[in-house]
Order: C-alpha cells, then sequence, then structure tokens
C-alpha cells in the first residue's frame, strides 16, 4: 500500500464524519428487508428504495462525504502541505486518493445495494446494482475530489450538484438527465439486467461514455488543480 | 549548495500589494526574514517553496522554478506558520511517512535520526495529537529535515516554544547553517533573530525595508531608546538609583509608577534586578511599553 493510500484511509476512517457513512446504507437494507418480509410488491417498493433512495440518495451523498473528505479535509486543516512538499509528481497523489474516496464508497453502497436488488427481483439485479453502483461511486469519487480542488465548499456544492441538479431539476427538466451521473448508474444497471424496477431516458452508450468522461475528465482537472496548488494569502 | 534567487518578486491580491517588488539571493547560512505581522512574510515564504505564484518576478532555486515544480521538494524543506499535523499519527508515524514520501533508501534511518535531530526520541511514539504546541512544531521540523534538504524555510518556528525548546531550535538552526545549509526562518520578534542569525532581511509593508548584517541594523537602532514601564514598592528611590546607570537616558516619575528610557535593552534589563536588590526595593511590574513591532519597523525604514 503506498503511503498516500496509508495516509489517506487513515485520516478518513480517524475522523468522526466517518460515522456518517454508516446511518444510509444501514436504512436501505432495513428499508428493503421489510417491504420483503412484508410481502410488498416489489413493483411498488423496487423504484422508491432502490432508485430513490439507493441510487438517488445513498450512493451520491456516501460519494460526497467520503470524495471531499480524502483531499479536502487535509486542505481545510493545512495538513495537505506535508504530502505537497514531497518530489511527487501530481497524479501520484491523486490517483491513490481517489482509489480510496472510490473504493470506500462502493464498499460502503454496493453490500446493501446488492442485498435490496436481490430482495426485490434476482440475483442478477442486485450484481447489476453492485456493478452499476461502483462505477457511479467512482465517477462521483472523481467529480467530488475535483471539487475540493476547485472550490473552497466542495461538499456544499456536491450537495447542490446531487439534490438540485440531479434530484429536482433532473424530474422537470428531462435534458439535465444527460449530465447526471445517477442517470448513467441506471442506465448501465438496467443494461446488465433489464428490469421495469430502473427507468432512464439516457442511453447505454451515452451512460457508458459519459462515465468514462466524467471519471477521466474531473482526475486529469484534479492533478492540474493541485500541481498549481497555492496556499491561501492567510498573513498572520 | 543551493542558492534561493529572488528576481523582482511581487504578489497581489486584487488591489491588496502582499510583496513589493523583492529581489534576494540565499545562500548558505541562517537568514532572518523579519518583519511586523503583515508585512508579507509569509507570502513570500509561500511563493520561495512554491506554495504560490509570484505576480511578477521568478522565483528560483539553483535556477530552477519553485512554482509547479514538485522536483523542487527534493532539495527544499518547509515549515509552514499553521500547526497542522495529522494528530492521529505517531511522531515517528509522520516523519517516517515523509520519509517514504521522499523515496529515500532507508526510510526507517532517516526518520530516526531527524527525531534525533530535534529531541523527539522519548515522546516519537505518542500520538501527535497529545502533544505540546513546542513538541508539535519539532515533529513538523523533523518531518522537513527527514530528507536532509539543502534549503529549508521556516515560517514563524519559534512560535509557542518554551524558552528552552527556542534555544535548542536556535542551536539546530545554527548547526545546519554552519554544515552549509540555507537556512530562512521568519519572525516578527526582534530578539528572535538577534540570538540566531548573523544576517537578515528586513520586510515592511510589503517591500524589503532592509538587509544585512544584523548587528549593523540593531546599532542604528539602538540610536532609540527603549521605553519600559516599571512599578516598585519605592518608585522614587528608584528612579534616584537608575538615573546613575548609563544605560538609562531618562526616567519620569507620575502617580502610576516609572517611565524608564533605556538606550541599551539588554543592559537595562540585567541592571535592573542588581539595583533593586541592592536599594532593598521590590520591583512589581516591568513591562517594556515601547514594543510596538511597527513602530520599531517604521523607524528602522526611516533610519
Amino acid at each position: 500500500m503506498s503511503t498516500i493510500t496509508w495516509i489517506t484511509a487513515r485520516g478518513l476512517f480517524g475522523r468522526r464524519r466517518f460515522l456518517l457513512l454508516l446511518p444510509l446504507p444501514l436504512v436501505l437494507l432495513g428499508l428493503a428487508v421489510l417491504c420483503r418480509s412484508l410481502g410488498v410488491d416489489p413493483g411498488e417498493w423496487g423504484p422508491p428504495v432502490l432508485v430513490g433512495l439507493g441510487l438517488a440518495v445513498v450512493l451520491p451523498v456516501v460519494a460526497l462525504i467520503v470524495g471531499t473528505g480524502v483531499l479536502g479535509a487535509e486542505i481545510d486543516d493545512g495538513t495537505v502541505v506535508h504530502i505537497l512538499t514531497k518530489p511527487l509528481p501530481r497524479w501520484q497523489i491523486v490517483l491513490p486518493k481517489l482509489a480510496v474516496a472510490a473504493g470506500v464508497t462502493a464498499a460502503t453502497v454496493v453490500v446493501p445495494l446488492y442485498v435490496a436488488g436481490v430482495l426485490a427481483a434476482s440475483v442478477r439485479l442486485g450484481l447489476a446494482l453492485a456493478v452499476a453502483a461502483a462505477l457511479g461511486a467512482l465517477a462521483y469519487s472523481a467529480l467530488f475530489l475535483a471539487l475540493s480542488l476547485v472550490t473552497r465548499r466542495p461538499v456544499l456544492l456536491g450537495l447542490v450538484y446531487v439534490l438540485i441538479w440531479e434530484g429536482l431539476l433532473g424530474n422537470f427538466v428531462s435534458g439535465t438527465k444527460v449530465l447526471s451521473i445517477q442517470q448513467y448508474v441506471i442506465a448501465l444497471a438496467d443494461r446488465i439486467a433489464p428490469t421495469e424496477l430502473l427507468e432512464t431516458t439516457v442511453s447505454v452508450p451515452v451512460a457508458s461514455v459519459m462515465t468514462a468522461l466524467v471519471s477521466v475528465g474531473f482526475t486529469v482537472l484534479a492533478i492540474d488543480r493541485l500541481r498549481s496548488f497555492s496556499v491561501a494569502g492567510e498573513t498572520s | 549548495m543551493s542558492t534561493l534567487s529572488l528576481t523582482g518578486v511581487s504578489r497581489w491580491y486584487g488591489n491588496v500589494v502582499a510583496v513589493n517588488d523583492i529581489s534576494m539571493a540565499l545562500g548558505p547560512g541562517v537568514t532572518g526574514l523579519l518583519g511586523p505581522n503583515g508585512a508579507g512574510k509569509t507570502t513570500l515564504l509561500h511563493m520561495m517553496a512554491g506554495f504560490l505564484s509570484p505576480s511578477r518576478g521568478t522565483v528560483t532555486l539553483d535556477d530552477q522554478p519553485t512554482w509547479r515544480n514538485p522536483d523542487v521538494y527534493r532539495r527544499l524543506g518547509l515549515v509552514s506558520e499553521r500547526e497542522a499535523v495529522q494528530g492521529f499519527l505517531t511522531a515517528y508515524e509522520f516523519v517516517l511517512a515523509s520519509a517514504k514520501l521522499h523515496r529515500l533508501a532507508d526510510p526507517a534511518a532517516a526518520a530516526r535520526r531527524a527525531i534525533d535531530l530535534v529531541e523527539l526520541e522519548s515522546a516519537q511514539d505518542r500520538r501527535i495529537g497529545t502533544y505540546s504546541k513546542g513538541m508539535r512544531q519539532r515533529a513538523r521540523v523533523a518531518a522537513a529535515l527527514v530528507h536532509d534538504p539543502q534549503v529549508l524555510l521556516l515560517d514563524e518556528p519559534f512560535n509557542g516554544m518554551d524558552p528552552r525548546q527556542r534555544l535548542h531550535m536556535m542551536e539546530l538552526l545554527h548547526t545546519l547553517g554552519d554544515a552549509g545549509r540555507t537556512i530562512l526562518f521568519s519572525s516578527h520578534i526582534l530578539e528572535e533573530v538577534e540570538q540566531v542569525s548573523g544576517t537578515v532581511q528586513v520586510m515592511v509593508a510589503g517591500r524589503l525595508a532592509a538587509s544585512g548584517d544584523f548587528r549593523t541594523i540593531r546599532r542604528l537602532m539602538t540610536n532609540r531608546p527603549h521605553v519600559f514601564a516599571v512599578r516598585s514598592t519605592n518608585d522614587r528611590a528608584l528612579a534616584v538609583a537608575l538615573i546613575a546607570e548609563p544605560s538609562v537616558s531618562g526616567v519620569e516619575l507620575d502617580p502610576t509608577g516609572l517611565t524608564v528610557r533605556a538606550g541599551d535593552y539588554g543592559a537595562f534589563t540585567r541592571a535592573l534586578p542588581r539595583i533593586a536588590l541592592k536599594q532593598g526595593i521590590r520591583v512589581r511590574q516591568l513591562v517594556p511599553s515601547d514594543e510596538s513591532l511597527e513602530s520599531v519597523f517604521s523607524y528602522l525604514v526611516e533610519a
């Protein structure tokens, strides 16, 4: 494990905000188990729980907490200077951090989504949701990691994107769905396990290309921004 | 041997000029960067360390720019003013991580050597979060020294240190400077600089106000008396005794106590307890009332 990965992981799990990750996946899991055990028709609880909660809230919010935490928290408290005063090409800092963010996010959301998918329909849907969510975790992490380098309020901006752009505008202005990671995840899951529980207007090729584009594009942006990272001119 | 060169460096934020057309070349030895708060010392240090791009001019380390060039950190170490450390790590882990990130051949040995250098061995396995401010500072110095850099930049390194730690840090800086390293530290406290370095660069309001040998500059400043407020059990008797002291140039007696003007800071502060003891007077208060550094610095600029 690289030193950057090690410090990032310790920083992430050493902070209390890591505990924020736990309730959401548990709620998702609990709701799925509850609906299944009460014998509710999956056609009724599937879309609100799998999509409305799982893909629209749990995945992006967990990715937001983790993605802004791996670098943003270090920028906030100034410890990033220790990493930056090393003769490392900046990609060697960004990539391990992205890997930690995407990995932790995926690990947190994949399991409950898989279980919920299995309970709603089939193992195939469970796997489809897990794979698509893992890809989504990568795209979201790249976005939020880059966000923590371009703005001083990455969490706020990230929330605006998740709640307003993806959550609200997506319902009214269908064109915005083309720029919504959530829709890519739905499209990809639906492609792997075609089901009526998942619906989107974004085509699979668009979803695949855009997921790759978002992941790579924002990573490149993050590397470039880190190269010209300025310590804010706080004069004592 | 490395040289850090600044050529016509300016940095502004919107309409505010933080650093104004500074040129200097720093070679081996200890140099103090002196100036009142808000003079632009931190901005200048950040530009030297590659954490800020100059709005105009160039900052180079051995002819390589420091901005957008991580390679310079092979030869450069920075101890920033902001007291930021990963509190969840022990000092050893923290310094070792630095050594590994530098890709040193033997990171464990380098980490132990650096911790040794700042005398932190006894506490190296405790979490940094439990440290005092001075110890934390030393841990950060150890991390910055782990790759034995040619150039070490320290922003207000003596802040929060007790006198013993301060003394030790000064010795350390001297040792490094004598060994041919280029050491630059900033401070807004004159006495700190006096004890450490021969060469100073004085910044006032973003400009380089003076540069050169500290003693020469200090001599210019001793023309100006230091003012102290003194209160004692017998102000009048103390005033009589003090005015006989060569370092005292004037004494004023008022209902609240004495105002003493001294030409020589050190001589006066040494003489006062001796005089008080001889006269059997108890000194209740001794406050340098003229400590406003801005006034000292502006005096220096006028001189």
